[in-house]
């Protein structure tokens, strides 16, 4: 499988030309969260509050790590289910958040809001913890540190692997790899 | 009567936790490779590999395979001869876990109350404990990291006895489709048919632990299993969801008798990263 080699952050010009199906290796920086994470997110937007983070541009990895043993950056550290994240994610890229990484299917609302942002949604490869913690070179806690594991965290990623699942036009991986495989009865 | 100190228990413990987390096992590393002889998909062999070379990474540098390292639960059987002197059984348990989950850098994702706060205990405590009573003077435990991207794709439904076969084969396949990419596939697909509604449950996840190779003993159980396992792999759900011929490694089923009104059938989703490890004292 041909692997496309992309720097983070994204700019609009790759953006547009990632397509649902694309092998990539990011290089550079993303920041992480899951759900309480996200939760607190939303509330402070809901609550016109200024965020802690720049969203402009980031890319989010939806992680919790296992943690790191004595020098290394962080432990096994695979994606987590996004469908947890759909209530936010849209919100989210209002505000700037231009790329997604995470494991399975999105909602309807998170693929228009996609569509209409020019955003991105690579699925990481959910059960290669360890494999996927060797492509990340460092990790430094951004925000929301009592969270232990679900604080959000900036990493930086040398040839972290992921593939494009639904891209800034909407094509969605999932239903056209399994549409090629599927028996109806 | 045999005497145990429950530290013997609390050792077993953590041991089989670090175990567990570490090394997928022998069945699973085999059904990996069958999978990736017969798998069409292209995507869907690479990503097989990928587990595969994940799974051995962990084992050979003794990292945790996937980073949920799960609640922890716990079966034990206690032979009704044995006595035990030191802790509480299901303290010495916990710490067993926390000494685990502590020592083995395994990630502590348990929340202490499931609706208000949800502060994490930090320690991966309390774990689920299944305690059994059997013959003799022996204990038996085994240990499952139970990981939720798979386990809240989970599901129970109470049949009327009409609904038959053909009710319980369509909503297991209607589970697995539900399930997608969110449970890691190939999975391992526990089900329990009979007994009560919190009995079902219990054997759902008990047939998760026979691993993807040990068949029902009942032919005609095996035979369903095989059945229900064949329209699985039908589905093209495959490795990871990205399309292939691999969504589940095994579909096993375990039954009990049951009242005259119902058929409970519970199913238990394990994903590949279907992690157990087990001991006899
Ligand atoms: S479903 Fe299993 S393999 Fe996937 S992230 Fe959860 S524990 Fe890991």
């Amino acid at each position: 499988m041909e692997e496309r080699k992309i720097q983070l952050p994204l700019d609009e010009e790759t953006i547009l030309s990632l397509k649902a199906g694309d092998s990539v290796l990011l290089t550079g920086t993303m920041i992480t969260g899951r759900d309480a994470a996200h939760q607190r997110l939303f509330e402070t937007i809901q609550n016109h509050q200024k965020l802690p983070i720049k969203l402009e541009g980031e890319v989010i990895y939806y992680v919790g790590p296992a943690p790191s043993k004595p020098g290394v950056p962080v432990g096994s550290a695979g994606p987590t289910s996004s469908y947890r994240m759909d209530k936010v994610a849209p919100i989210l890229m209002e505000h700037g958040l231009k790329g997604m990484i995470g494991k399975g299917n999105r909602s309807k609302e998170v693929i228009d809001s996609m569509k209409k942002n020019k955003c991105v949604y690579f699925a990481a490869i959910g059960g290669l913890g360890a494999m996927i913690s060797k492509s990340i070179l460092n990790s430094e806690v951004l925000c929301y540190e009592d969270l232990g594991t679900e604080a959000i965290h900036r990493f930086w990623v040398k040839d972290f692997p992921a593939i494009v699942v639904i891209d800034s036009e909407g094509n969605n991986l999932y239903e056209i790899e399994q549409a090629k495989f599927r028996e109806a009865e | 009567m045999r005497i145990v100190h429950t530290n013997t228990v609390k050792d077993a413990v953590k041991n089989l936790f670090i175990e567990a987390n570490f090394d997928i096992g022998e069945s699973v590393f085999k059904v990996i490779q069958d999978s990736i002889r017969k798998e069409k998909s292209q995507l869907g062999q690479s990503v097989l590999g990928k587990i595969y070379d994940n799974n051995i990474l962990a084992k050979k540098e003794r990292i945790a395979i996937c980073q949920d390292t799960g609640m922890s639960v716990v079966f034990i059987q206690i032979g009704q001869d044995i006595h035990f002197e030191g802790d509480y059984i299901n303290d010495a348990i916990n710490q067993g876990v926390r000494e685990a989950y502590e020592e083995g850098y395994l990630r502590k994702s348990v929340v202490r109350d499931p609706l208000f706060e949800r502060v994490n205990t930090k320690d991966n405590t309390p774990a689920v404990i299944h305690t059994s009573i059997i013959p003799g003077d022996k204990i038996f435990i085994e240990v499952m990291p139970k990981g939720f991207g798979s386990e809240n794709m989970s599901t129970l439904k109470m049949f009327a006895p009409s609904a038959g076969i053909d009710g319980v084969k369509q909503f297991i396949i209607d589970a697995i489709e539900k399930a997608g990419p969110n449970a890691c596939p190939p999975m391992i697909v526990g089900v329990g048919i009979g007994g009560t509604f919190e009995y079902a449950s219990y054997l759902a996840k008990k047939a998760v632990l026979r691993g993807p190779d040990h068949k029902h003993p009942d032919p005609r159980y095996r035979e369903l299993e095989e059945e229900i396992l064949t329209k699985v792999n039908k589905t093209g759900i495959g490795p990871a969801g990205l399309g292939g011929l691999t969504t589940a490694f095994a579909v096993n089923i375990e039954v009990y008798p049951t009242h005259i009104a119902s058929i409970p059938v519970a199913i238990n989703i394990s994903c590949h990263a279907s992690r157990h490890a087990s001991i006899e004292i």
